[in-house]
C-alpha cells in the first residue's frame, strides 16, 4: 500500500492529537500538583505561626496573619509532570509541523488556503509562539500549557474531523504573494493573542484571590498561589498582546494591498474585512485602557478577553456562516 | 493643557494613568461659577479624555457588527434586494436605522467623527508640548534615587587626587557614555553631590503622535479619494475594444468631485481571455487554475502595446487600475427573418450561474420581425443530461457546448426609454414560442448549427468562431450526433471578460499614512523612554559612591537591567560582595 503524502500528512495530524492530548494531561498534573503543593506550604507556614506565637507568648498578636500569606507566591520546586507536559509539547509540534510541511508539499503549495489548513497552520503557529515564549521569557509561563495544549487540541481536533478537505491547487483569486504573508501573519498574531488571553484569564483569577486575601478572609489555596501576581501577569499579557497587535495591523493592511490587487478596491466592508477591523479596534480599545486611569487591570484584562473572543468568532463562526468575497473556507 | 507634576513627560489627558490626580477638593469649588465657556472647556475637556477616547473606541467596534450581519448595499446589493424578498416586515424598519448602509449611516459616522474630533484635540496640545520637551533640558536630579528603579550603587574609583575631583570625572564619563548611548543629558549639582540627569527614548511619543496623526490621514485621504476617483465597469467580449468614454461604461460610479474630463480616452482591445482548469486533480476537476486576459492598449494617437490583466494582476494604465473580476462565455447568436435578412448578430455575454458555467442570456430583436422577439437563452459549455431530464454543465471548458433558446414575441419594453438591463427580459408580457408550457420544443443549438424559428418567423445561428471553421449547417442536416461529440469545439465560443476600472487619486496617499500607522505604532511600543540618573554621594564615613537610578516612562520591561548595565560598563561589574546594606532590587 502506497500512502499519499497527504495520508502520511493527516497520520501526523492524528499522532499529534495523541501526544498533545498527553502533554494535557501532563499540564493537568502539574496544575493539581501546585494546588497540592500551596496547600501544603500554607499549613508549613501555619504551624511556624503557631510556634511563633507560642514562643512570643501572649505578645503583641503574630504580625503576619496566615489569612495574608496565600497572597504571596508559594515557592514551587522541580515538576517532573511539567517537564513531560513540555517534553510532549516540543514532540506533538514536531508531528504538527511536519503534517503541515507533507499537506504543503501534497498541495504543491503553502499549507494555509482553506478552513482546515488555516486551523492545521494557525494551531501549529499557536503552539510555536508558546515554545518560543517559554525559551525567551524570563518568567516560568510554562504553566500555560495546560490552555494552550488544550485549545490546540480541540482546534485541531475540530478541523481534521469537519473541515477536511483534499488538497485542490489555489483558485486564482488566492495566487498571490499576499496570501503567504497575509494568512501567515494573521495566524501568527492568532498565537499571541491565545497567550495573551489565556494570561489575561490567569490575571484575573490571579486578581480576584489576590482581593480575598487582602481582605484577610481565607483564600482557599489553589495552584494561583505558585503563579505570578497579577500585576506581573497584566504585564505580559500586555506584552504579547502589542506584539498581536502590531501583526494585526499588519494583517489589516496587507490584506488591503491584496484587496485591492484582487478585486480592486482596499477596502470594502466585507464581512471579513469588518471583523479584522472590529477585532483591530477592540485591541486598540485593549492598549488604551491600559492607559486609562480606572481601567488598568482586571477592566483592561476583560477587554484582552473580549479581542481574544471576537478573533475566534471571526475564524471560526463568520468562515462559516457568514456570506462575503472570503468565501475561501473550501467547505 | 493638563496640569502635571512632572514638565519633562509626555503631555496627556487628565484621566491617563501617568498623569496626577487633580485634587478632589479643588472642584467643587468652582463647579457652580461654570460660565458658558467655562462648559465648552468642560465639555471639551471630556471629549478629549481618554474615557471618551475608550468608548468611542469600543462603540465603533459595536457598530460596525450589524453590518456582517445584514447585507449592505455597498458590497452585496444583489443581498440587499433578496433580504427585502425574504424579509418583507423586517427589512423596511431596518432600512429605517440605516442598516443596509452602515457604514456611511449617521450613527456609525456620528460615532468615528467624534472619535477624530477627540483624537484630533488630543494630538495638537501633545504634539505642541513634545515640541517643548525636545527642547526642555532633562529634569533635576531627584535627591533620594534608592527608591527608583533598577536602584545600584557603586565604589567611586579614586585613583589620584581628590575624591571631589574623582567624582567629578566619574559622573562626566557618566555623561559621556549616556550622551553616546542616545540620552540628552543635563549636569546637575545639588548639595555639592554632582550627578547626571538623561532623558532618551523622545521617539516613543513622537511615534505615537505620527501614529495617530496617520490615522487622521487615513481618513482625510479616504475621504477625498472617495470624491475625486470614479469606478466603473464594463463587459468587453474578445475581439471588442472598449474606450474609455463615460458613455462606453455600463455602469458608472463617480465620485462627488468627479468630472468627465478626468478620463483619458485610451482604448483597449481584448484579443482573447485564455482560462485554464484543472484537468488531473481528480478532487479538483475542473477548478479555475488561471484566468488571463490579453489585450492591446493604445493611446489615441500612439502605438498599440501588448498588455494582460490577470486575477491578481490589475493594469495600470493611463491613471485608470484595470482589474479582471469576471468571464464567461458569449456565444455569437444570428436571427434572419422570413425574408432571410440578417436582423439580428452579436456575441451575446450570458452570465455564469455555476462553477461549472451553466450560463443565461437574453437576445432582443427590436426590429426586423412582424413584432419585437425576445430570447432566453441557457448555454452549457459541457452539456450533460441529468436523470430528471434537464441539462446543466458539467466542465467548465468548452467540450460539447450547447445552447438551448426560448422564443418569446410582443413588445419589449425597450422603447419608451426606460433604461433595461441587457441581461434581463420581462417575459410577464411576451407571448412564449417555444418552450415551457407551449408544446414547441426549446431550440438547441451547436456551435455551427441553424434552427428555424416558430411560426416560420425564419431562423437563428448558432455561430462557430472557430478561426477557418465551415460556415453553419441546419441542425437537422447534422445527423452524425457522434461525430459531431467528436469535433474540437475549444475555440467555438468566444468568451467575455468584466472590468473593473477604477480611478483612486489617493490611494498612494493611504498607503502612505497606513506605512506610519504601522512605523509610529513599532516606535512608540518597542521605544523605551526612560531617564536615568547617577550621582555620586557622600557617605557619612567621607567615602564616595556612585548611585545609579532610572525611571520609566510607560510601559518599559528592559528597564532594570539597563541600570545594572549601565553601572557595569561606567564603574565596573559589582563586586562579588554586595554591601550589606544595599537595597533590594525593586521589583517593579
Ligand atoms: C482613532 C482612534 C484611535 C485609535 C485606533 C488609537 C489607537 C492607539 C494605539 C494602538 C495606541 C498604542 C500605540 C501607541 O502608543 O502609539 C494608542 C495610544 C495612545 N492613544 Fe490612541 N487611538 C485612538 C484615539 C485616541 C484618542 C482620541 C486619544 C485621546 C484622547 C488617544 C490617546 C492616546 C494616548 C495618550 C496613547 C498613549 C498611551 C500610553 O501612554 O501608553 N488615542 N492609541
Amino acid at each position: 500500500m502506497q500512502l499519499t503524502l497527504d495520508e502520511i500528512s493527516i497520520l501526523c495530524v492524528y499522532s499529534a492529537m495523541v501526544v498533545y492530548a498527553i502533554a494535557f494531561i501532563a499540564f493537568s498534573i502539574d496544575l493539581a500538583r501546585r494546588s497540592a503543593a500551596a496547600t501544603a506550604a500554607a499549613d508549613a507556614a501555619a504551624r511556624v505561626e503557631v510556634k511563633e506565637a507560642v514562643a512570643v507568648g501572649a505578645g503583641r498578636g503574630p504580625r503576619s496573619a496566615v489569612a495574608a500569606k496565600p497572597a504571596a507566591s508559594v515557592a514551587y520546586g522541580r515538576s517532573p509532570a511539567l517537564r513531560v507536559g513540555v517534553a510532549m509539547t516540543v514532540l506533538a509540534w514536531i508531528l504538527h509541523l511536519s503534517a503541515t510541511v507533507l499537506r504543503g508539499l501534497a498541495a504543491g503549495r503553502v499549507p494555509w488556503a482553506n478552513m482546515y489548513e488555516f486551523a492545521l497552520t494557525g494551531t501549529l503557529i499557536i503552539t510555536t509562539v508558546f515554545l518560543i515564549v517559554i525559551t525567551v521569557s524570563k518568567q516560568d509561563l510554562r504553566f500555560l500549557g495546560t490552555f494552550i495544549t488544550g485549545l490546540v487540541l480541540v482546534l485541531l481536533g475540530v478541523a481534521a474531523l469537519n473541515f477536511y478537505v483534499s488538497p485542490v491547487p489555489l483558485p486564482p483569486a488566492l495566487q498571490s504573494v499576499w496570501l503567504v504573508i497575509h494568512v501567515f501573519v494573521a495566524s501568527a498574531s492568532v498565537g499571541l493573542f491565545a497567550l495573551g488571553f489565556a494570561l489575561s484569564v490567569v490575571q484575573l483569577m490571579q486578581a480576584r484571590r489576590e482581593s480575598i486575601a487582602a481582605t484577610a478572609k481565607a483564600a482557599k489555596l489553589t495552584f494561583l498561589a505558585t503563579l505570578p501576581d497579577s500585576v506581573t501577569l497584566e504585564n505580559l499579557a500586555y506584552r504579547i498582546n502589542i506584539i498581536g497587535f502590531i501583526m494585526w495591523t499588519f494583517t489589516l493592511m496587507a490584506g488591503s494591498v491584496w484587496a485591492e490587487k484582487a478585486w480592486g478596491r482596499y477596502w470594502g466592508w466585507d464581512t471579513k474585512e469588518v471583523w479584522t477591523f472590529i477585532i483591530w479596534v477592540v485591541y486598540a480599545g485593549y492598549i488604551h485602557a491600559r492607559a486609562t486611569r480606572g481601567w488598568r487591570g482586571s477592566r483592561s484584562a476583560w477587554l484582552a478577553i473580549i479581542g481574544f473572543s471576537t478573533v475566534l468568532f471571526n475564524f471560526t463562526v463568520v468562515n462559516l456562516f457568514f456570506k462575503g468575497l472570503h468565501a475561501y473556507s473550501g467547505l | 493643557m493638563t496640569p502635571q507634576s512632572d514638565p519633562g513627560a509626555p503631555s496627556r489627558p487628565a484621566d491617563h494613568i501617568d498623569s496626577t490626580e487633580a485634587d478632589p477638593g479643588e472642584t467643587p469649588v468652582n463647579q457652580p461659577k461654570l460660565g458658558f465657556v467655562g462648559w465648552l472647556r468642560f465639555a471639551w475637556r471630556q471629549l478629549t479624555s481618554m474615557r471618551t477616547a475608550l468608548l468611542l473606541l469600543l462603540l465603533l467596534a459595536i457598530a460596525a457588527v450589524p453590518g456582517s450581519l445584514v447585507p449592505q448595499r455597498s458590497s452585496d446589493p444583489n443581498g440587499v434586494t433578496q433580504y427585502f424578498d425574504n424579509n418583507p416586515t423586517l427589512a423596511p424598519i431596518l432600512d429605517g436605522f440605516q442598516m443596509f448602509d452602515v457604514y456611511t449611516s449617521a450613527w456609525f459616522s456620528a460615532i468615528y467623527l467624534l472619535l477624530f474630533v477627540s483624537l484630533i484635540g488630543c494630538i495638537i496640545p501633545r504634539t505642541k508640548h513634545h515640541f517643548e520637551a525636545l527642547r526642555a533640558r532633562p529634569p533635576r536630579t531627584p535627591v533620594r534615587l534608592s527608591r527608583l528603579a533598577g536602584y545600584t550603587e557603586r565604589p567611586l574609583p579614586v585613583s589620584t587626587g581628590s575624591t571631589s575631583e574623582a567624582a567629578a570625572a566619574a559622573i562626566d564619563s557618566a555623561a559621556k557614555q549616556l550622551r553616546q548611548a542616545g540620552y540628552r543629558v543635563e549636569r546637575y549639582e545639588v548639595r555639592g553631590e554632582p550627578s547626571v540627569s538623561a532623558e532618551r527614548g523622545y521617539l516613543r511619543e513622537t511615534g505615537n503622535l505620527v501614529f495617530h496623526t496617520a490615522l487622521v490621514g487615513v481618513l482625510v485621504a479616504v475621504g477625498f479619494g472617495g470624491g475625486f476617483g470614479f469606478s466603473g465597469q464594463r463587459v468587453i467580449v474578445e475581439g471588442q475594444t472598449f474606450v474609455n468614454t463615460l458613455a462606453a461604461y455600463d455602469s458608472f460610479n463617480p465620485g462627488r468631485f468627479f468630472t468627465d474630463t478626468r478620463l483619458t480616452p485610451y482604448r483597449l482591445t481584448l484579443e482573447n481571455l485564455d482560462a485554464v482548469y484543472e484537468t488531473r486533480n481528480q478532487d479538483a476537476i475542473g477548478q479555475p487554475i488561471d484566468f488571463t486576459a490579453n489585450v492591446t492598449v493604445q493611446d489615441q494617437d500612439g502605438e498599440p502595446e501588448d498588455r494582460t490583466v490577470k486575477v491578481n494582476e490589475p493594469l495600470y494604465t493611463h491613471g485608470t487600475d484595470v482589474y479582471l473580476l469576471g468571464n464567461g462565455y458569449a456565444p455569437t447568436i444570428t436571427v434572419k427573418n422570413a425574408e432571410g435578412e440578417v436582423v439580428f448578430t452579436d456575441a451575446v455575454p450570458f452570465l455564469p450561474q455555476d462553477a461549472n458555467l451553466t450560463s443565461i442570456g437574453v437576445v432582443k430583436v427590436p426590429d426586423g420581425m412582424p413584432e419585437q422577439l425576445g430570447m432566453v437563452g441557457f448555454f452549457y459549455p459541457t452539456q450533460t443530461e441529468l436523470t430528471s431530464g434537464a441539462y446543466t454543465s458539467s466542465y467548465p471548458d468548452l467540450i460539447l457546448p450547447v445552447l438551448t433558446l426560448n422564443v418569446y414575441q410582443g413588445d419589449l419594453g425597450i422603447d419608451d426609454g426606460t433604461p433595461t438591463s441587457v441581461y434581463e427580459l420581462d417575459v410577464s408580457t411576451l407571448e412564449q414560442l417555444s418552450g415551457g408550457k407551449t408544446g414547441v420544443d426549446s431550440i438547441e443549438l451547436k456551435p455551427g448549427q441553424t434552427a428555424e424559428l416558430p411560426n416560420g418567423l425564419g431562423t437563428v445561428t448558432f455561430e462557430d468562431v472557430t478561426p477557418g471553421a465551415a460556415p453553419a449547417v441546419d441542425v437537422d442536416a447534422d445527423a452524425d450526433a457522434e461525430a459531431a461529440q467528436e469535433r474540437n469545439y475549444a475555440q467555438s465560443v468566444s468568451r467575455f471578460a468584466s472590468f473593473d476600472i477604477h480611478h483612486d487619486p489617493t490611494q498612494m496617499w493611504v498607503l502612505a499614512f497606513a506605512a506610519l500607522i504601522l512605523g509610529g505604532l513599532l516606535v512608540s511600543l518597542f521605544v523605551p523612554r526612560r531617564r536615568m540618573w547617577v550621582k555620586a554621594v557622600s557617605k557619612p564615613d567621607g567615602s564616595v559612591v556612585l548611585e545609579y537610578a532610572a525611571l520609566a516612562r510607560g510601559e518599559d520591561p528592559g528597564l532594570e537591567d539597563a541600570v545594572t548595565g549601565f553601572a557595569d560598563k561606567h564603574a565596573g561589574p559589582a563586586a562579588s560582595v554586595e554591601t550589606a546594606d544595599a537595597p533590594e532590587k525593586s521589583s517593579t
